[in-house]
């Protein structure tokens, strides 16, 4: 077990220098000039331009400058946002709290909402309760998250006024509800549809059968028994998905309003701020490493016939 | 009269009886009549094997006793299964499942996929007691230890948290056992219980098997295909075919005399050694389709001594005489011609 760990740290190595220098490539790649851009629509001062190239190190061969990033981020040291001069760690520090509470709460409705409407769908399979929340769900696939955020701002929040349609306090559980159900709306139909399919194949399972006629009841034969065994592929699927609520929120906090990681993102993106947008990455990168990690070993916890060499 | 009250033995009331059975399965060629009439009787302290080949009814009859029947598909469509001249089949759910487990219990076929792969087997013990009995945690678990100890578990307190797959096939068809017996039940349906042993290990939990019956005083149905394991332990044997029982008898009786063409059929199958070399019998022909029994007798397109009546005419279960009509006891057969099977 530790071993495992240890190994698992040690690949998450190259991993990790591997996705940012594909990313850091990419946005060398990229049209446009960070220094220029500063400018917008004026005309730019040339001497000052070359001064902060020549500052920020943009002159230097790429392979240098992934290096020199590269030092830094052993340092801890994930770059400075150009525009701002503030350092990057510090800009997601900013952006990290909105994007983490509108992830919990996403998360909290997909395992709730999915996993209970799975169970209700796999147990009545073939039965009208079933047909209906694969009628549900498979909208909800279809749907993209842009469309589902328009729809669920217009209709509760503009035209029935239930609730607030954007995002004014992001410390406000109530104003993050809408977009938390936008964001959740396709995983939760994903995690519906493999709880169900995980027990319908279950329910029929011979050890369900002992269940039975050990005498217990139905509640428990069911709680015990089949949602155990179940939930094993549902937690695989519930951790990665964790990593790309995270990072996937993009369009959610566009529309919502909501300044977290996905909306950082997209504007260091827009303004070729090279360093936020690797910087940004290269945290969000660890932080599914380790997602992903903390997943595999809950693993061996849900079912003990998997062994860690 | 509630089932808790009746721990004395009613003299003349079988333990638990099963009384003209049928059960038919809706499938897409239409229903398969999976048993049609079956009855049989089990006492405390008495084995009954149930014989037959697969999709004769014998499993499908035992899971309709415990009340396990997957329905739908499956649907009872007459009969009555009493336990101490109860009707189970007239219990409403909740005191049906009160009987499962505490007062008969079941044991399966293949162990590792009847256990809970993701649950210690401590737990799966324990849970006896905790939904029957209402035992704590900690309780229950000592009396798993206990149950483990009685069914000769080596180290049974250190591997009371071990889970399925990490015991051998044939300690975990102790465990098995150990979970039917937990409340120590008054019947046990064992449902091929050592098919999917190893056969050096076979002997060995259907000797534990036999010796905890006779422990218990338990009625003790034995669900076989394997006329081997048969002859040591059980007292009478009931042959099934296509759904009914086609004949009844004392064990020994049954391998001395067979009194159904079928029976024979099944002994004359058994590989000897002084047949080496020789070509291994066999029945012709294959068990039917239960969407079409044939008409009449249900084995006659491959009985060897068919007659037009056996194509026409269900046989009724008749007693079983000797030559001379002095009665044989217990014997019965369901065959036209089952005085010139007996006795040639």
């Amino acid at each position: 077990m530790g071993r495992y760990v240890a190994r698992r740290l040690l690949q998450m190595i190259p991993v990790f220098i591997g996705s940012t220098f594909i990313i850091f490539m990419m946005m060398y790649a990229l049209p446009g000039d960070p220094i220029r851009a500063l400018w917008g629509e004026r005309a730019p001062d040339h001497a000052q331009m070359a001064a902060m190239r020549e500052e920020l190190g943009l002159n230097d061969h790429i392979l240098k400058q992934y290096w020199d990033y590269l030092l830094g981020l052993l340092q801890g040291d994930f770059g400075t946002q150009i525009r701002s001069r503030r350092e990057v760690t510090e800009v997601i520090g900013d952006a990290l709290p909105a994007t983490l509470r509108l992830t919990v709460m996403a998360f909290s409705i997909i395992v709730v909402v999915g996993i209970g409407l799975g169970l209700v769908a796999g147990l009545r399979a073939g039965r009208k309760t079933d047909t209906a929340i694969l009628f549900v769900t498979l909208l909800l696939i279809s749907l993209p998250v842009f469309v589902i955020g328009y729809l669920y701002q217009t209709y509760p929040g503009q035209q029935w006024g239930w609730i607030t349609p954007v995002v004014q306090d992001s410390e406000n559980w109530g104003d993050l509800l809408l977009p938390a159900l936008a964001l959740a709306s396709l995983s939760l139909a994903y995690v519906a549809r493999l709880t169900r399919s995980s027990i319908v194949e279950n329910r029929r399972a011979d050890y369900m059968r002992t269940a039975k006629a050990k005498g217990l009841t139905r509640t428990r034969a069911v709680r015990v028994h089949l949602l155990r065994n179940s939930l094993i592929p549902v937690v695989t699927f519930l951790g990665v998905n964790l990593g790309e609520l995270m990072t996937g929120a993009i369009v959610t906090e566009g529309i919502f309003n909501i300044h977290g990681i996905g909306r950082l993102v997209y504007s260091a993106l827009n303004e070729r701020e090279g360093a936020t947008v690797v910087g940004v990455v290269s945290f969000v990168i660890v932080v599914y490493l380790v997602v992903a990690l903390i997943v595999d070993l809950l693993y061996a916890v849900l079912d003990p016939r998997i062994r860690y060499a | 009269m509630s089932i808790e009250m009746t721990k004395a033995e009613t003299p003349g009331v079988p333990l638990l009886e099963v009384r003209d059975l049928h059960v038919e399965f809706r499938t897409r060629e239409g229903a398969a009549k999976a048993v049609n009439g079956v009855s049989y009787s089990v006492d405390a302290g008495e084995t009954l094997a149930v014989l037959g080949e697969s999709g004769s009814g014998k499993s499908v009859t035992a899971q309709t006793i415990m009340g396990i029947l997957d329905t739908p598909p499956g649907r009872v469509t007459g009969g009555q299964i009493l336990y101490r001249g109860e009707d189970l089949l007239t219990l409403p759910e909740e005191a049906r499942r009160r009987v499962r487990g505490d007062k008969i219990a079941m044991i399966f076929q293949d162990a590792l996929s009847a256990l809970n792969p993701v649950l210690t087997v401590g737990n799966q013990l324990g849970e006896m007691f905790r939904v029957h009995r209402g035992f704590s945690r900690k309780a229950a678990k000592a009396k798993a230890v206990e149950l483990m100890d009685r069914v000769r578990i080596p180290a049974a307190k250190e591997r009371v948290n071990d889970y399925p797959h990490q015991f051998s096939g044939g300690m975990r068809q102790r465990i098995m056992i150990a979970m039917a017996l937990a409340l120590e039940p008054d019947v046990i349906i064992a449902d091929e219980p050592t098919t999917a042993l190893d056969v050096t290990v076979q002997a060995q939990v259907m000797d534990l098997l036999a010796e905890l019956q006779r422990d218990f005083h338990m009625g003790l149905i034995l669900i076989t295909h394997d006329l081997g394991v048969v002859a040591d332990v059980a007292d009478k044997i009931a042959v099934m075919y296509a759904g009914r029982i086609v004949e009844n008898a004392p064990v020994h009786e049954l391998y001395k005399r067979p009194a159904h063409p079928y029976t024979r059929g099944l002994l004359d199958s058994i590989p000897r050694l002084d047949h080496k070399g020789k070509e291994l019998y066999a029945i012709k022909g294959l068990p039917p389709s239960l969407t079409a029994i044939p008409s009449g007798c249900a084995f006659n397109p491959r009985c060897a001594m068919a007659q037009d009546i056996c194509r026409t005419d269900v046989p009724a279960q008749v007693d079983v005489t000797e030559r001379d009509g002095s009665p044989l006891g217990g014997r019965s057969s369901a065959c036209h011609f089952w005085k010139e099977t007996i006795h040639g």
